[in-house]
């Protein structure tokens, strides 16, 4: 002890540094709030790092169940692609619809490039106007939901301007009281998997999880489902703006449905011959 | 310890503080370079002061300055380690028992010795006060230039109030 007491005095120097350092230390600490929000940022920061060191680890040792699952997904696949190369998909189909009986006719399309991750997003085709394509054929997908209109057209191939571009534009309702918007996306929102449907009047209560389908303007048949509300807000004075989570996936679309409305010149010239402003 | 010696120490405290805090606080080269001339007053001290004291008296004008440039424990934290920086470079640098020069001010101890011991000094009270207000290691060399440039700045005008103070006093 006494020894320890002699040590101690003899190096008095560093242990005053000692204690009256860590005193400025707690002081900075204690009272500077920049000081205090770095040391626990960095804190933290470390603490991230080491966490993502070792994902990184993990993800090697998960290498095999990862290969495993992804050759299993090949096979099913290539089954999946023997089989409709077997058969002519592309064939036309008449769809059976007691109202719109023969007005609409469906045929498929397969899809070669598609977008989705930029401002104006479009899909091009392999069928042209040699198969029937015209510009401003609607275009649905082959599940649910629809996909966007024809805006170029070659002999063998044609672009569709996507639901994902800002200069489209799709008539739609409100399934359970068949209010009026127009579908469109962008506005700073660019997530492939959502839209807006804007000009729904204010009065309209609107849920969410209403299912929105398609108006049959436009040279869509009317009915096809479109998406579900997943957030309503309002926008300006009398209008809904609902943002709508589509139940089609763009960035995976294999092959799409071509619209083609055999009514679709009448109803123009009609709409056309209307004097302007109404 | 007399009481003149007391007494000077208590004066230059006073100026030297007041020095810093209403002239040499708004007194920067482009946020770059900040002079410290009220660590001089930690230099001068007498050789004979006990380290406790010497602790003491750093660590409340380092209080003091911390009070009035609004960075609590920074100048706190610096003063302290420029006190434990003095008491090892004195006891390597000479022998204090042979020496009858009652403090390590510049007319007594020569340039060259002075220059050193100021310039080492001062060196680590900056690089406390820069690194403790930056705080992040990220902007390494930023900070060290501040600290070096700093450094400099303050070495010369304490070099200047040494000349002009106290070599006129030896003569």
């Amino acid at each position: 002890m006494r020894n320890l007491w002699i040590f101690i005095s003899k190096y008095n120097a560093f242990f005053l540094f000692i204690i009256f350092f860590i005193v400025g230390i707690v002081l900075v600490l204690k009272n500077n709030a920049y000081q205090r929000s770095v040391a626990l940022n960095s804190s933290t920061e470390v603490v991230g790092n080491a966490y993502q060191k070792l994902s990184a680890v993990k993800t090697y040792l998960n290498l095999r169940q990862v290969n495993d699952s992804l050759a299993q997904e090949n096979a099913k696949l290539k089954t999946e692609l023997l089989a409709l190369n077997a058969k002519d998909s592309t064939g036309k189909i008449a769809v059976k619809d007691s109202v719109y009986r023969e007005q609409y006719t469906l045929f498929a399309a397969k899809v070669i490039k598609n977008s989705v991750g930029l401002r104006n997003n479009t899909i091009t085709i392999k069928k042209g106007s040699l198969d029937g394509v015209v510009k401003d054929m609607a275009v649905i997908s082959p599940n649910k939901g629809v996909i966007g209109f024809v805006e170029l057209v070659s002999e063998h191939f044609a672009i569709i301007r996507t639901l994902l571009n800002k200069n489209t534009l799709i008539s739609v309702n409100v399934k359970k009281n068949n209010a009026f918007g127009s579908l469109v996306w962008g506005d700073g929102n660019f997530d492939y998997r959502k839209a807006y449907v804007k000009e729904i009047p204010n009065h309209l209560r609107i849920n969410i999880g209403d299912t929105i389908i398609t108006s049959g303007a436009g040279g869509f048949p009317k009915g096809i489902e479109v998406g579900k509300v997943s957030k309503t807000g309002i926008t300006g004075d009398s209008f809904l703006s609902l943002e709508v989570k589509l139940f089609n996936d763009f960035s995976t679309l294999p092959y799409v449905y071509l619209v083609k409305d055999r009514l679709a010149q009448e109803q123009n010239k009609l709409e056309t011959n209307l004097p302007n402003g109404q | 310890m007399d009481s003149k010696t007391i007494f000077i120490n208590i004066f230059r405290w006073l100026v030297l503080l007041f020095v810093q805090i209403f002239l040499l606080r708004n007194l920067s080269y482009y946020n770059l370079s900040t002079a410290f001339i009220y660590v001089l007053f930690l230099l001068v001290l007498p050789f004979r002061i006990p380290n406790l004291l010497l602790f003491i008296l750093a660590f409340f004008t380092g209080l003091t300055v911390d009070a009035f440039y609004d960075t609590l424990g920074v100048h706190t934290a610096a003063c302290v380690a420029l006190a434990f920086v003095r008491i090892l470079f004195i006891a390597v640098s000479f022998n204090r028992e042979a020496s009858d020069d009652p403090e390590p001010s510049l007319g007594n101890m020569g340039l060259r010795w002075f220059s050193i011991y100021a310039l080492l000094c001062i060196f680590i009270h900056h690089l406390v006060v820069f690194f403790l207000e930056a705080f992040k290691l990220s902007e390494f060399s930023y900070t060290l230039g501040r600290v070096l440039l700093s450094t400099l700045f303050s070495f010369f005008i304490i070099l200047l109030t040494e000349f002009a103070f106290h070599n006129r006093k030896s003569n």
